[in-house]
Order: structure tokens, then C-alpha cells, then sequence
């Protein structure tokens, strides 16, 4: 009896002697999928020695890929890089889980172009453009001079503009004026801002310079549509402005070209403001709404159309069309800015005179009689009220 | 000069408005963008 148990353990000695390591590890591999255990690391980091069988003739099998309609299928003839030049091109079809189209591009270049136009060109353009007409100006002030009341003034008033289009001017300008200045603070942020002043004073700065400017942006649009309706008829372009022209204005030489109630510079800057604030308006909205209102693809379709040579691009990525927005903003935006402040001078320290018409909206006589003749002769024929304000010359 | 003054608090008044106003219309970036799974805030 003895010896049969005796026998039994030896027999299952050996059964568990002679069996293979890896008989073992084989039903831990069955967890891991067939790849090694952390007990084959540690086997090997010891020196043990190690059935690699198992993975040295696991060089996979064509055969048992999944078909490539399956979920988890195989690309087929399409590699991995095939891929990812797919993403890089969004020639892929990406699914995102969020509501944005802009989301399913994974991989979009235009940014760099974008980048180095905003911190070159425009920049410079910003700079030299708006620094060249303050400098120009001020050489014409020292040059020039003030424009004066030939004669002086007269000592009577005329109505110029009623209190509602003052309003409406004043509305535009305020709201313009605080654009204009929190548009440079946020495009010379990163090479101005934070070089002088660090980066937590341009991260305060460019706060509140993206709040005032997203929201007064209203005020502008809303404005710009009340100036529009309030002098249109005024501002229809005719002849007389041809020759206002040819006669330099008034500005250049003493002659005192014949005006209605505006004049052919004053027609210039009210349809440039017109034109380039619609203009800069959209491109706005495009920011406000970002990915909402798409409209250089539509635009350059148009543009083809007219003139086929262009080729513009008609395909444009939701960040191509943001990027090109936001440089167009910035390019109208200073051509805007670079007219007004010549508007500025000629309306307050260029022209004696001048700044009372939006002021308390009553301009001397003597004054509308040289700068708008036609007009306050229409005005007195209307029987318009003349008030004296002073003693007369 | 008092048109001008009262043009200028009106822009100011608007300006805040129309903060307030886009803000409770939900009209953000990140909300327009976002799906119902997003938690914002």
C-alpha cells in the first residue's frame, strides 16, 4: 500500500516536472491575447530562459483579416500613411460627436499664412499707414495752417444738422472710434503689448479690448444703417463734385468750390464709410459667429465669374474661411481707420469752424456760405432761422 | 456737445446690452458649437 502511494506521488512529480513553462503561460497569453506576460518580462530580465516560440512565429495571417466592409476591418490596399495623408488633406471623412464642421478637420496648414500675413503685412500696413497719415497731416498743419473764416466769422448761426443726425454721427463715430482702437490693441498684442508691457497686462488688455469690440460692434452696424438712410439722397455724386475736385477742395489754394450740403470730399468719405463699413461689418459678423457665416467661397465664385483669370478658390476649409475674414476685417478696418483720421483733422483742428457742425449742430454763416454755398442758399430760401451769437465783423 | 455726450452713453448702454442679451440667447462659440454631452462650465 505504501509503495502505491509512494508510486502516485512520484508519478505526479514528474507530471508536473517534465511539463513545458510555456503549457502554463500559454493560458495567461489567453488574457493578453497572445502577447507575452509580465511573467515572461520578468523571466527574461532574470536570465531565464524563455520560449519565444510563441511570438517569433506569430508573424500574423493574411487570411484572417477581416474583410475591409467590416467594423474593424482592414484598410486593404490603403496603408496607414495613406491615412493620415487623408487626415492631413481632410480628404477623409471625419465623424465627430459635437455640432461643428469645423471639428471633422483634423489638420489645416492655412494657419501658419495666416499668422505671418497678420504679424507681417498687415501689421505693417497698420503701422506705416496710419503713422504716415498722422505724420502727412501734421506737415500739412505746419505747412497749410489752420483753414480759416475768410473774413471771420459772422457773428450769425445756421442750423447744419439737426440733433438726430448728430446723434447717429456720433454714434458711428464713439462706436468706430473704440473699434478701432481695441482692433490694434488685439493686432499688436503679441509683437507690442507684451515685448513693453508683459504678458499679464496684454492678457487684461486683450480681455477687455475683444468684449468692448464684440459688443459695440452693434452700435456700428445699427448706426452705420442710420447714417446711410439719413444722408443717402445727399450724398448722390454729380457734377458739381467733379469740379469741387478739380478746384482741390478748398484745401489746396484759397478758391471756395460751390457745395450743397455736402461737398465732394465729405461724398467720398460718406460712401467709403458706407461701402467698407458694410464691408467690414460682414467679415465681422463672420468672427462674431465663428464657422456660421461662411462667404469668401460664395464671393470668390462670384469674383470667377466676372473675371474667370483669378481662379479663386471656391472650396475653402471652415478655418480658411475664418483666417481670410479675419485678415479681410483687419485690411478694411485700417483703410477705414487711415480715411477717418484724415476726416478727424479737417473736422476739428484743419478747419476753423468745421468741428460746430456736429458740435452743438449751428455753423457760422460766413463759414456755409464758403464751404457749402448751395445749400445755405436753399436753407434761406426755406426761411431757415438765422441766430445772432455775437457781434458781426 | 450734449448730443454727442448722450450718443456716447447710449453706445455705451447698447454695448452692455447687447451682452447680456447674446449671453442669455446662448449665441456663444462654445455653445453653438458644443453637443448637449459638452459640460461648459
Amino acid at each position: 500500500m505504501k509503495l502505491k502511494v509512494l508510486g502516485a506521488y512520484l508519478i505526479a512529480l514528474l507530471t508536473f516536472a517534465v511539463t513545458p513553462a510555456h503549457s502554463q503561460d500559454e493560458g495567461q497569453r489567453a488574457s493578453t491575447g497572445g502577447a507575452q506576460t509580465l511573467e515572461d518580462i520578468l523571466a527574461r530580465q532574470k536570465g531565464l530562459e524563455v520560449d519565444e516560440s510563441f511570438r517569433r512565429e506569430n508573424l500574423g495571417n493574411p487570411e484572417n483579416a477581416k474583410a475591409i466592409s467590416d467594423k474593424l476591418g482592414s484598410l486593404g490596399g490603403v496603408s496607414s500613411s495613406d491615412l493620415y495623408r487623408g487626415i492631413r488633406y481632410s480628404e477623409t471623412e471625419i465623424k465627430v460627436s459635437n455640432n461643428s464642421h469645423a471639428a471633422e478637420v483634423l489638420v489645416q496648414d492655412g494657419g501658419m499664412g495666416w499668422l505671418l500675413t497678420r504679424q507681417g503685412g498687415i501689421q505693417a500696413f497698420a503701422g506705416y499707414g496710419i503713422g504716415g497719415i498722422i505724420i502727412a497731416l501734421a506737415a500739412f498743419y505746419f505747412l497749410r495752417g489752420r483753414m480759416t473764416i475768410e473774413g471771420g466769422p459772422s457773428g450769425q448761426t445756421i442750423e447744419r444738422f439737426k440733433s438726430f443726425e448728430r446723434f447717429g454721427h456720433w454714434c458711428l463715430a464713439g462706436s468706430f472710434i473704440m473699434l478701432a482702437c481695441t482692433g490694434l490693441l488685439l493686432l499688436f498684442g503679441r509683437s507690442v503689448i507684451i515685448p513693453v508691457f508683459g504678458h499679464e497686462a496684454n492678457s487684461a488688455i486683450a480681455t477687455f479690448s475683444i468684449w468692448v469690440h464684440n459688443n459695440i460692434a452693434w452700435v456700428f452696424m445699427a448706426s452705420l444703417v442710420a447714417i446711410f438712410v439719413m444722408w443717402v439722397a445727399h450724398n448722390i455724386p454729380n457734377k458739381l463734385d467733379l469740379e469741387w475736385f478739380a478746384k482741390g477742395g478748398g484745401i489746396v489754394g484759397n478758391a471756395h468750390p460751390s457745395a450743397r450740403k455736402f461737398n465732394g470730399g465729405q461724398k467720398l468719405i460718406f460712401w467709403m464709410t458706407i461701402i467698407l463699413g458694410a464691408s467690414v461689418s460682414m467679415s465681422g459678423l463672420s468672427l462674431l459667429f465663428p464657422f456660421e457665416l461662411p462667404m469668401f467661397a460664395k464671393t470668390f465664385g462670384m469674383i470667377n465669374t466676372i473675371f474667370p483669370a483669378m481662379g479663386l478658390s471656391t472650396e475653402l476649409l471652415p478655418h480658411e474661411e475664418m483666417q481670410l475674414a479675419h485678415l479681410w476685417h483687419a485690411i478694411v478696418a485700417i483703410t477705414m481707420i487711415i480715411a477717418i483720421v484724415a476726416h478727424i483733422y479737417i473736422g476739428s483742428v484743419g478747419m476753423e469752424g468745421a468741428f460746430d457742425a456736429m458740435g452743438n449742430g449751428q455753423v457760422d454763416l460766413e463759414w456755409a456760405r464758403q464751404h457749402h454755398d448751395l445749400w445755405v442758399e436753399q436753407e434761406e430760401a426755406k426761411g431757415a432761422p438765422i441766430q445772432q451769437v455775437g457781434d458781426a465783423r | 456737445m450734449k448730443t454727442m455726450l448722450a450718443a456716447f452713453a447710449f453706445t455705451a448702454v447698447v454695448s452692455v446690452g447687447a451682452y447680456f442679451v447674446l449671453s442669455e440667447m446662448g449665441f456663444s462659440s462654445a455653445e453653438v458649437q458644443s453637443a448637449p454631452s459638452v459640460r461648459l462650465d
